[in-house]
């Protein structure tokens, strides 16, 4: 609804003597330097759909310059298949029904080959049956609470065994915590996230009474409860940790009360699924040194292919400071791999693609080779990082070697006996126990 | 020879490593040996040598330690040669003592993690329970309550007996008593005086200490304990009602303070401005680019920062305000439908165009030292930012309050919105006034911008999370009236902080909506509405 006010409000104001200002606004921030492709069919033309305003551009606009990096780069190798990659920006501004709608037009007026897009799951989800109706190929590069495997969908991102659970691992083990606070933002990941979190840790014997649940709404600045009644349910007498699945903007209010009610990485760690480098560029992070973060990548991890990356990076976008995250691995990697997988077929046609990435590996840049599973996720290294006072993460942890990531939660009644396997089965859903299709999901 | 001992033991710390006293080696080989495993990069290794530095009674061993934790102690890999950056930046060898030109180039700071971090502040409150520094004894007394590390007794008995300072003493005493009841071979009696002296501390750390400890204990030490753990429960419970109070009234005051300015544009004036959030963002970034030019050039005025950003602030959002005013709102004055959308518009696009200029992602705005940390009243945590924000709340109030009433704008303001034709003529320039009392209402958003700007993030989002609060305070305040604002704000305030504990945060959010909802129906004009004929203007 607000979003059809604001459709409203735009299109009425430009009418009024709103016009000049507006319209010089407008232009500034429309005039990016990609125009509308030209017709042309010695190019392949790949979509990116990430929000370039409202809410979300916060965290995808570097996504949206990660992929052009990437083409840019591949173009400097001879493109693919000796054409040339073309990118097709648009900006489906924060607005999830607006990504439904910029999917199709990508899909059906641009032609693309394939689309990089989305950070949230709402948006994932409204993108879903467009994808599926034109039969196109969506990468999605951010971790997510699982529980779905399409076939038109490659999800680069972390699945919850891939981060949440062994960072939990890691508190029980490293620190030997005892008592936990789950605390998230109120949406769809963090409450799944929990939910398996929960079932986790009572399968590991933690008490009802040692989990404290808290959910908060979106963009909450104060924090000032909720701390108080962290430091309190953490003087019981057990070793206490939270796991945190708060979203976004609200990170920065919480981290500044943590600091100022002076709970230190020592006594209370707090271990997040959703701060990354750049969220804490906001911050100034002396006061939370040790508080830790899950992540598949850090900046800090210091490999050849790392270093490489960062400098190109830092190169392209002619900011010596800029920093680099998860997700923006993720779409590395699934830019690889898709690249691997049409050359393999030599075709850009979906159909072909879709069968050929299960199998294909692609370097990860923490010095492993990763893999495109047939559930359509990818195995990944998990790294447990602690902040340091320069902002960025020193890794304390790491598993030993890849985790393939898990489409259906094991963890949970509902979908535990459910794989994905779009190789063998064709089937995103395959229940093991009846061995049929179907059961949860679609 | 027993004093000899005793000397030694105050350094003994870690018992998994505990030599005996007389085995104690005095050669500076193993010593050696043990500060090199710092150069291994490996957590086990690092932990073995700290142990091992801590115990040795080495003079070298408290300034490694301390490094350590500071972050200055580095090692070279290679020569597995270990530094000491002094705070005065000079370098020492850790082994030896000697001065050292520079590090050498693979030199890398030693790494830590949570596990090591409470290691080192445990070996360091066992190591600096005696030191000259009143500040470093009551941190080594409190990481000894917390570590009760049983070799530390008799140390911390020698401080306890030197000590002079009260507070501290206390503080040894506490540590003391936390050792004692963990002591496996301490009397009944004793631990039953420990158990009365770690009750009159009384905070959540005491709570913590008591419960965990176990339900092997004899049984007139355990009911002991379980009574203590109840009396403090109970007084912390009381204590939360003030915490309840207190945080309500911090929240009270940013809600206050971003609603202050609409209380100007949408109470006094009666304009529906959607942009007022925004007006409070560029009051954010206006202090971050005022940080950044002093963090760039004038270093040392950082801690004045924000009282330069403040009247800065103040002139580029009330410019902004102007601007608008002038360019669209007085188009549409007794046009309240389109106002709001005209507004709303206004607000996306100031949003896009402060994304474009400074990027999507946060920025970072520092705490000024004074801004920064916390301090203990009774049992309640009081953080100094919210304190600043709330006396400065009130003094924003205040002098807006002054202005209206005791200056000639104030004057000439009150008299348009009362009668704009009557003011008009008897001379005042009406369609200035209105351009200046817009400007006023932004230019206060703006300074509401440099204080929020301590306590959320500066993004182009700021300030709609704040336009529908601040609306709802002007409204249930009553529309018009600055003291009506004043009560909402802190009411609105505190009832949330009361219901937060009980409903939890979206609960919380979502009956206080309700209840203003029911409020309005009762009382359409909201708490303190304007009686006459200003009303019907």
């Amino acid at each position: 609804m607000l979003t059809q006010l604001t459709h409203a409000i735009t299109t009425m104001t430009r009418r009024r003597a709103l016009a000049a200002t507006a319209g010089l606004v407008l232009g500034l921030a429309a005039s990016s330097p990609f125009s509308p492709a030209l017709a042309a069919d010695d190019t392949i033309k790949v979509g990116i759909l990430h929000s370039l305003s409202g809410t979300m551009a916060i965290s995808e606009t570097t996504l949206k310059d990660t992929i052009l990096f990437l083409i840019d780069e591949q173009n400097k190798k001879g493109g693919v298949l000796g054409k040339k990659l073309e990118a097709v920006v648009v900006d489906p501004a924060s607005n999830w029904p607006l990504f439904a709608e910029k999917a199709r037009e990508l899909i059906t007026k641009d032609k693309v080959a394939v689309v990089f897009g989305c950070w949230t799951s709402v948006s994932r989800k409204s993108v879903l049956p467009v994808f599926k109706e034109l039969n196109n190929i969506l990468f999605y590069p951010v971790q997510y609470e699982g529980e779905e495997s399409e076939r038109n969908v490659f999800y680069t991102g972390a699945a919850p065994n891939q981060q949440a659970i062994p960072a939990v691992d890691y508190l029980m083990k490293e620190e030997k915590v005892k008592r936990w606070v789950l605390a998230g933002t109120d949406y769809v990941y963090p409450r799944t996230t929990n939910k398996i979190l929960e079932a986790y840790l009572k399968s590991k014997g933690v008490a009802q009474d040692d989990i404290m649940i808290n959910y908060t709404p979106f963009g909450h600045s104060d924090w000032q409860t909720i701390v108080a009644d962290i430091k309190k349910f953490g003087s019981a007498g057990k070793k206490t940790a939270v796991v945190s699945t708060i979203n976004g903007d609200a990170n920065v209010p919480f981290y500044k009360e943590l600091g100022n009610q002076g709970i230190k990485a020592t006594d209370i760690p707090v271990v997040a699924f959703s701060v990354g480098e750049e969220e804490l560029a906001g911050l100034d992070t002396k006061p939370l040194v040790g508080h830790l973060a899950a992540w598949n990548y850090f900046e800090s991890i210091k490999t050849p292919a790392n270093e490489k990356f960062i400098k190109e990076w830092q190169a392209y976008t002619k900011n010596p400071k800029r920093t680099t995250n998860d997700p923006m691995e993720a779409h590395y990697i699934g830019f690889n791999m898709w690249v691997k997988a049409v050359e393999k077929v030599k075709s850009t046609d979906p159909d072909k693609v879709i069968d050929a990435l299960p199998g294909i590996e692609a370097p990860n840049l923490t010095g492993g080779v990763s893999k495109m599973l047939p559930n359509h996720h990818i195995t990944k290294p998990v790294f447990i990082g602690e902040i340091k006072a320069d902002g960025q993460f020193d890794v304390v942890w790491k598993t030993p070697g890849l985790v393939p990531g898990d489409a259906w939660s094991k963890e949970l009644e509902g979908s535990k006996d459910l794989i994905g396997d779009w190789v063998g089965k064709k089937c995103g859903n395959w229940n093991t126990k009846t061995n049929k299709c179907g059961g949860q999901g679609s | 020879m027993f004093a000899n001992c005793l000397d030694r033991l105050r350094a003994l710390l870690l018992s998994v490593l505990l030599l005996s006293c007389f085995a104690l080696p005095a050669l500076a080989g193993p010593f050696e040996d043990s500060v090199a495993k710092f150069a291994n990069d490996e957590f086990s290794d690092t932990e073995a040598a700290i142990g091992e530095v801590a115990s040795s009674g080495n003079p070298l061993a408290s300034p490694i330690i301390s490094a350590l934790q500071d972050g200055r102690l580095s090692a070279d890999p290679d020569s597995k040669k270990v530094f000491i950056t002094k705070t005065d930046g000079s370098i020492i060898d850790a082994a030896t003592g000697a001065a050292v030109d520079k590090l050498p180039d693979n030199a890398a700071a030693v790494r830590l993690n949570n596990r090591l971090r409470r290691t080192v502040e445990a070996a360091l409150g066992g190591l600096t329970l005696l030191s000259p520094d009143p500040a470093k004894r009551l941190a080594a007394a409190q990481s000894v309550f917390k570590s009760h590390e049983e070799s530390l007794l008799p140390t911390v008995d020698n401080a306890l007996a030197k000590e002079t300072v009260k507070s501290i003493k206390q503080a040894f005493a506490e540590a003391r008593a936390a050792i004692i009841l963990f002591k496996s071979d301490a009397t009944d009696s004793d631990k039953l005086d420990a158990i009365a002296v770690v009750k009159s501390r009384g905070d959540q750390e005491a709570l913590a200490l008591l419960s965990d400890l176990g339900t092997d204990q004899p049984p007139l030490v355990a009911k002991a304990a379980a009574s203590a753990i109840s009396s403090i429960q109970s007084n912390l419970a009381m204590w939360s009602m003030v915490q309840n109070a207190w945080y309500g009234l911090s929240l009270g005051s940013v809600l206050l303070l971003a609603a202050i300015g609409l209380a100007i544009t949408f109470g006094v004036m009666g304009v529906i401005n959607m942009a007022h959030g925004e007006m409070v963002m560029l009051g954010a970034y206006t202090t971050f680019v005022v940080q950044e030019v002093i963090r760039a050039r004038y270093p040392g005025l950082f801690d004045y920062s924000l009282l330069i950003a403040v009247p800065l602030a103040f002139v580029v959002a009330g410019a902004v305000g102007v601007v608008i005013e002038r360019t669209i709102i007085r188009f549409l004055y007794g046009r309240p439908l389109e106002t709001l959308l005209a507004t709303w518009g206004l607000s996306l696009v100031l949003q896009q165009a402060v994304r474009t200029l400074f990027g999507p992602t946060n920025r970072e705005v520092g705490n000024p030292s004074w801004m920064s940390g916390a301090f203990d009243l009774g049992q309640i945590t009081i953080t100094y930012n919210r304190l600043w924000i709330l006396c400065f709340t009130l003094a924003v109030f205040a002098i807006l309050l002054a202005m209206l009433r005791y200056t000639a704008l104030g004057l000439e303001m009150r008299a348009v919105t009362q009668n704009r034709r009557m003011a008009a003529s008897m001379g005042i320039a009406t369609s200035r006034v209105d351009a200046l009392t817009f400007g006023l209402g932004s230019g206060i958003a703006g300074i509401a911008g440099v204080a929020l700007s301590q306590i959320d993030n500066v993004s182009p989002n700021l300030g709609q999370s704040y336009i529908i609060d601040s609306f709802m305070v002007v409204v249930f305040g009553g529309v018009g009236n600055l003291w009506g604002t004043l009560v909402g704000a802190f009411t609105l305030g505190i009832a949330n902080k009361f219901l937060e504990p009980v409903a939890g945060a979206v609960l919380g959010k979502i009956a206080i909506l309700v209840l203003i909802i029911l409020f309005i129906q009762k009382r359409p004009r909201g708490l303190f509405a304007l009686k006459g004929r200003a009303v019907e203007a």
